[in-house]
């Protein structure tokens, strides 16, 4: 073999190895830092510092910090993390650098106002953070949808009303937020509502996880009322039979319903020898509020199923 | 190490020499000295913050410009002025005269690093009055940082074995960046999936990982750092210098030089 051949050789063979050797190196490093410190630290925490140091260029850094936020919020969900500290910042730093962008708003409406471990737990921030959309974005009625929804979670009716009834005011707002106005008027927090309020934010949003989250939501409402309506059959039956029923089977005759019902897994809903409706597997519907046995507590986290 | 290749080394340090390189060091004292005078007015009690990240920071940052811009015209310069063929006529092989314009290049921005520390040192004085025993941990920054010199100076003779010195300097700057945010990358590689995770997680290994050689910021706040850590980043580095390197032979060996 020429010089230059054996050179070769032993220049592809050392390349090999080394490359090999580094990533092996790298992984032994990645073991000293088991959790990468990257998803909790905002290198520049001020938006008005953000957007004098993307020179211009805010667009392109409103989606950088977007992609950021969502893989943020991914991460943590994934993990099964119970607190969004920097979900808040880095929405504010987002609609800050482009306040037209409408994905953040709606994400913040979802997932900054409710308790952990399902969201930041900082209603006053999300409520915040729609009212600078809507002064940016006056004509977008998803900003005054996504405000009234914001003071529904927080069962303030009153302004969840107001805000809808503005929001039906902008030139081609949907229908139904004059429906949720009068709704909330009326201070209905039924099922029906938290229906309408779920699906269209279902219908509403493109992102995954508002999707999924609106999921869950409708998932659990659908059982709390189910076994709402179960509890009233088996509180007719005690008044009727002057006792409990003594299965499933006994209510599902005596109401004449068509089948014994089911959960919206497909699961039967039980009867405990206390009169109780029950759900089989309460961890699967993470909203639930209802059908739970006694003593029962939620898992530390529940991940939005697909 | 062989002598021609030692004489290449010494030869490309004289060249850097001769090429006014070390004129960065003014800049750099007046940079120290000016921040170093002004943190000690404005504000409270961060000066010594302000001097280990501002120095540690320059350090860094002058090197690595210096590791780029002297990098890519080591090669295309020697054919440039048609020195190479000299070189190369007489004994020395190929891979000597890569391995050899590297030390020197590295030889250059040790010593470059060194003048700088005194200065650093020299300012964290003045701020401090007395140097504390974590002050120490500030030469495992220096080491760390000509780690990642080490890196760089090897990638740009890599880019450089091959292409103009224009596009060299892009591909050594845009994996300097990419390699200071791999651990961002690292991130994203965990919550993508499918085709995107796979090929995310294989960009976050194969990109130099400067982001665990940075210890700036730990080091100011007088954290210590453990030796696991440093045999690790010892090990990761020269690996992958030797990796860039052995690319480097390896295309300037085939590299037809008509």
């Amino acid at each position: 073999m020429s010089s230059r051949g054996r050179t070769t050789v032993l220049a592809a063979s050392s390349l090999l190895v080394s490359i090999t050797a580094s990533v092996l190196s790298l992984r032994h490093i990645d073991q000293l830092h088991p959790t990468s410190p990257v998803e909790d630290v905002l290198y520049i925490g001020s938006p008005k510092m953000v957007k004098r140091a993307s020179f211009g260029f805010d667009g392109l850094m409103a989606c950088m910090y977007w992609t950021r936020t969502v893989q943020y919020f991914g991460h943590r969900h994934l993990n099964g993390e119970m607190s969004y500290n920097e979900l808040a910042p880095l929405l504010e730093i987002t609609t800050a650098l482009d306040p037209n962008m409408m994905a953040p708003y709606q994400f913040g409406a979802s997932f900054l106002a409710p308790a952990p471990p399902n969201g930041a737990g900082e209603p006053d921030r999300a409520i915040r953070l729609m009212q600078y959309g809507i002064e940016h974005n006056p004509n977008d009625w998803h900003l005054y949808y996504n405000l009234g929804f914001v003071y529904y979670t927080l069962k303030d009716y009153k302004q969840a009303s107001a805000t809808f009834a503005r929001g039906s005011r902008v030139p081609n707002a949907h229908p139904f937020l004059k429906i949720l106005a009068a709704r909330m008027a009326e201070h209905t927090g039924d099922y029906s509502t938290a229906r309408m309020l779920w699906s269209a934010t279902f219908e509403t949003s493109q992102d995954s996880h508002i999707r999924l989250n609106a999921i869950a939501h409708l998932r659990s409402l659908q059982v709390d009322e189910d076994v709402t309506n179960l509890q009233a059959a088996v509180t007719r039956f005690g008044e009727r039979a002057g006792r409990l029923p003594s299965s499933m089977e006994e209510l599902t005759a005596a109401e004449h319903l068509p089948g014994i019902p089911i959960d919206p897994d497909g699961k039967p809903y039980e009867l405990s020898p206390e009169g109780r409706i029950l759900v089989q597997n309460p961890d699967n519907f993470i909203f639930v509020t209802k059908g739970t046995p006694p003593g029962y507590k939620p898992p530390a986290f529940g991940r939005l199923r697909k | 190490m062989s002598a021609r290749i030692l004489h290449i080394a010494k030869n490309t340090f004289r060249e850097a020499v001769r090429d006014r390189v070390l004129y960065n060091l003014i800049a750099f004292a007046l940079l120290l000295s000016g921040a170093a005078i002004l943190v000690s007015q404005i504000s409270i009690d961060i000066e010594r913050l302000v001097v280990v990240n501002l120095g540690l920071t320059a350090i860094s940052l002058f090197g690595v410009l210096i590791a780029i811009f002297i990098g890519i015209g080591l090669v295309s310069k020697e054919i440039e002025k048609r020195t190479l063929y000299t070189v190369l006529s007489r004994p020395v092989r190929r891979w000597e005269f890569i391995v050899g314009k590297f030390f020197g290049l590295a030889g250059t921005l040790v010593v470059n690093t060194l003048f700088m520390a005194i200065g650093v040192f020299g300012a964290l004085l003045y701020v401090a009055h007395r140097f504390s025993r974590p002050d120490a941990w500030i030469f495992v920054a220096l080491y760390f940082i000509i780690l990642e010199f080490l890196i760089i100076c090897s990638l740009s003779l890599l880019f450089s074995s091959f292409s103009s010195p224009l596009l060299s300097a892009v591909f050594a700057f845009s994996l300097f960046v990419i390699g200071s945010f791999a651990n961002d990358l690292r991130g994203f590689a965990g919550v993508a999936h499918g085709f995107t995770r796979w090929f995310a997680t294989a960009a976050a290994y194969l990109v130099p990982n400067f982001s665990t050689l940075n210890v700036i910021s730990a080091v100011a706040h007088q954290q210590p750092l453990g030796a696991h850590l440093i045999l690790q980043n010892t090990l990761y580095a020269l690996f992958y210098t030797v990796a860039a390197m052995s690319g480097a032979v390896l295309i300037f060996e085939r590299r037809n030089l008509k």
